[in-house]
């Protein structure tokens, strides 16, 4: 099999990006994105004007969907590299892959998603005392952190931009475990974060809602969320 | 000394910081990516302490049995001490800090995995890594606010400050804008396991590159124990890699089996009666190799017995992964299996107190040799690790003190020097390939004595840069400790020596000095019986 792949390149973010063309040949139909690009940075690779390929700057780690370091922007929609089958755009007969748009690019498909960290913090997010364990909040406490800080949910929110007030539901997710976990006296300063930090910004459009790779119900949290948050505040 | 140096922000150095934090004491937390990708989010299964919340009256000695039993005795007893005295109260404050653990009526519950007997086993659905690394991070960022844990998240270690033989700091490199750092205090190297000595053949992160703690031996910095690959019985190949198929799903009630003519012959079952599908890793491992060997074809993993109820509060992670992966659904067919590298049971050498053999460095996590002798029972490494982080902050609390200086980090150096340049892809996979030839499940001193050889050849080659010269000495400590072992003893099997011989009852010692590895064997209460019991 087949495909073109057209990979978004420039050496640095002051540089002028292009699309740089290569085709490439492969026979398991589980190869995967991730795949293609380590073994174009083994090298002998040319573009199809002839040039020789230099090693393309991406991230990765687990390369099993676990990690988030590998979201980029595949087909025009953000994904994780590692979780995207190169013969899911057989058909087309070639495939875009783009650095992730919210973020500087550091160079090629790298970009530095520091903002998403920067913004947890900025909401206070973590317990102050320890907590008793509670069989209640398991399960949300659960889905809410498998949340992989990847930045798919950002790339598709009309209401994000990194520097922002609006952190995104890559900060409604994680807040949602210990806003879940707290008791309600202790509660009390994550809601006002989560409030005026995701609340109040998101347009409940869910664009969002089927982009999380790793499978997050993100409108189930965020009812259970919001009910904790702001509607138990403003009804008592 | 000003802040203590991190190298590795997983399990280990997260527990670390946390702990230097809570005393007061800085850290610079340095990794490649954030800890949000580190190795210990794809942790599955769960993390051992004997809790006795199953009514079995399980206890921390019987945990301690377990562990010397599982390594085969080769590890330092007093260490295994201390991380089983000291599991209950580790999986406590992890539950403390938020940790949704499966439970029920108000206790953890524990399930059974492979070389334990009774249920020790505290887990969080199929991803317990992911949950505590979770929390950990939510933990870490507390202090992080409070200036006492500062985040070099996109950042590389390029070599230890060595001054008159003691470690006095570190130089750091900024992935991003290429620029590096000389940062001055004691060392931590929690930096993972040596996968990217086998890329692809590992259920491990391409992260874990193995230069950290390359580079610190051909610095100076004993390993140990380096012969001591754990090979997963139960791994399936992905697109880059091995995956996992956590233990769990033979805990669970999971199956191995070989067609032995038209009939499937569940092999462990009836050749091991006793601990059967959960043997040791080892035991398992090897006998795969040994069926494959006799009948011929593909081992398989039957799960087909599982409930669905299993499948839904247990598994649901591992049935996706196996059908996006394979496209089969594991609840209605087989799936065939194969032993990949999951563990490193040897690494850098340390104390029971995690100092290493150099003055100012100190090590945790699965870079170390310390606690799981020649195998590693499931569920124990991530104790490990955060026990080890811990142990090793309270060791630097209690004997380095901080001269409050507020030297600020500046990376403003263009050119990072020796250790700079990364190794070629190339040699890498050249290196890779002359290892699993002789480092497999099952070895030989003919196939170890040719593997040096073709090191030796490939070495002879051409120039090779630090990094790459690093590389082949790791590689000459694995297979040189391998031949020296001329027993059999856990993930360690000699066709030539089946049996195990207690002559070698120490750990393996590598050395580097003057461009030249040397193997000797180091008496294992050496480690240093006197804290055995610290609290
Ligand atoms: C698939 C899988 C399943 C597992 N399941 C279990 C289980 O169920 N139970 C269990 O107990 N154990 C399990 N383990 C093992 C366990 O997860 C690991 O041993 C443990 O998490 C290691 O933690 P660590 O902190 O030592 O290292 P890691 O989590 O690997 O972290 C290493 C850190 O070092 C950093 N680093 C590495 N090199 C450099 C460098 N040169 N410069 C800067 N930073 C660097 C990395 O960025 C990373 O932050 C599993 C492992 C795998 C792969
Ligand atoms: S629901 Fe809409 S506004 Fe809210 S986080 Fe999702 S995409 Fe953004
Ligand atoms: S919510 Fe989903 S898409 Fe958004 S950062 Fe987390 S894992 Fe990624
Ligand atoms: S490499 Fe971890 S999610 Fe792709």
């Amino acid at each position: 099999m087949q495909i073109r792949l057209d990979i978004k390149r420039r050496k640095s973010a002051a540089d002028t990006p292009y699309l740089q063309s290569v085709s490439y040949l492969f026979d398991d139909i589980n190869e995967t994105v991730a795949t293609a690009l380590t073994k174009i940075n083994r090298g002998g690779y040319k573009d199809t004007d002839g040039r020789a390929v230099t090693a393309v700057e991406w991230e990765c780690s687990c390369l099993q969907k676990k990690c988030g370091a590998c979201a980029m922007v595949i087909g025009g929609v953000p994904r994780l590299a590692c979780d995207t089958k190169l013969s899911l755009f057989q058909k087309a007969g070639f495939v875009r892959i783009e650095p992730l748009r919210k973020f500087p690019v550091v160079s090629d498909l790298t970009v530095d998603r520091s903002i998403m960290f920067k913004n947890l913090r900025d909401i206070s997010l973590w317990l102050d005392e320890e907590l008793s364990a509670d069989e209640k909040s398991v399960d949300t406490a659960y889905d809410a952190s498998r949340c992989l800080q990847c930045g798919c949910c950002l790339e598709v929110c009309p209401n994000f931009y990194a520097g922002g007030k609006f952190y995104g539901m890559a900060a409604g997710i994680p807040a949602s475990k210990l806003l879940a976990q707290l008791d309600k006296g202790k509660r009390k300063a994550l809601a006002k974060q989560y409030d005026k930090h995701f609340y109040s910004g998101c347009g409940k459009s869910l664009s969002c809602k089927d982009i999380c790779p790793a499978g997050i119900e993100t409108d189930a949290l965020m009812v259970n969320s919001n009910a904790l948050a702001v509607f138990k505040r403003l009804f008592k | 000394m000003s802040r203590v140096i991190i190298i590795g922000a997983g399990l280990s150095g997260l527990s670390a910081a946390i702990t230097l934090a809570k005393a007061g004491r800085r850290s610079a937390l340095v990794s490649l990516q954030p800890s949000e990708r580190a190795q210990s989010v794809l942790a599955e299964g769960g993390i051992n302490a004997a809790l006795d919340t199953m009514g079995e009256n399980d206890s921390a000695d019987e945990h301690f049995n377990d562990t010397m039993r599982g390594g085969v005795f080769l590890a330092s007893e007093a260490a295994v001490r201390a991380l089983t005295s000291h599991a209950p109260e580790t999986v406590m404050w992890l539950s403390s800090l938020g940790v949704p653990f499966n439970m029920k009526d108000g206790k953890i519950i524990q399930r059974n995995f492979g070389g334990q007997k009774k249920k020790r086993t505290a887990f969080a659905k199929s991803s317990t890594g992911k949950m505590i690394m979770t929390s950990l991070i939510d933990e870490a960022r507390k202090y992080e606010d409070k200036g006492l844990i500062e985040r070099f998240a996109h950042h590389e270690f390029i070599r230890l400050i060595i001054d008159n033989g003691e470690c006095v700091g570190a130089v750091v490199r900024d992935r991003y804008s290429g620029k590096s750092a000389g940062i001055s205090g004691v060392v931590l190297l929690a930096c993972g396991g040596m996968n990217g000595i086998f890329p692809e053949m590992t259920t491990g992160t391409t992260q874990n590159s193995g230069d950290a703690a390359a580079t610190a031996f051909v610095q100076g910095v004993t390993l140990s124990n380096t012969e001591m690959l754990q090979y997963h019985p139960t791994t399936i190949g992905i697109s880059g890699k091995r995956c996992l198929v956590t233990e769990a799903a033979r805990g669970e009630g999971g199956r191995l089996y070989i067609m032995r003519g038209d009939e499937r012959y569940y092999f462990m079952e009836d050749r091991f009666p006793d601990l059967k599908n959960l043997s040791p890793r080892d035991v398992v491992a090897r006998e795969m190799f040994f069926v494959r060997r006799e009948f011929g074809g593909e081992v398989f993993l039957d799960m087909t017995g599982l409930d669905e109820e299993v499948w839904k509060s247990k598994l649901p992670d591992l049935r996706e992964e196996i059908k996006s992966y394979l496209s089969i659904d594991p609840k209605d067919t087989p799936v065939p299996v194969k032993e990949g590298i999951h563990y490193f049971m040897g690494g850098i050498y340390t104390d029971i107190n995690h100092r290493t053999s150099m003055q100012g460095l100190y090590a945790s996590g699965e870079c170390t040799s310390l606690y799981h002798g020649a195998n590693r029972l499931g569920g124990n490494s991530m104790l490990g690790a955060v026990y080890g982080g811990r142990a090793a902050a309270e060791d630097i609390v209690k004997n380095t003190a901080d001269d409050g200086k507020n030297d600020e980090i500046s990376f403003a150096i263009d050119d990072a020097g020796n250790f700079g340049e990364p190794a070629s892809d190339e040699l890498i996979l050249k290196i890779r390939d002359i290892l699993l030839d002789a480092m497999g499940i099952v070895r030989n001193e003919s196939t170890l004595d040719n593997a040096l050889e073709r090191l030796d050849r490939l070495s002879a080659e051409r120039g090779y840069n630090d990094r790459e010269n690093a590389r082949f000495a790791v590689a000459r400590a694995m297979l040189m400790s391998a031949k020296e072992r001329r027993e059999s003893r856990g993930a360690h099997y000699r066709e030539d020596f089946p049996e195990r011989d207690d002559s070698f009852k120490k750990a393996t010692v590598a050395q580097y000095k003057n461009g030249k590895v040397s193997i000797t064997f180091k008496a294992l209460d050496e480690r240093g019986e006197e804290n055995a019991d610290k609290t």
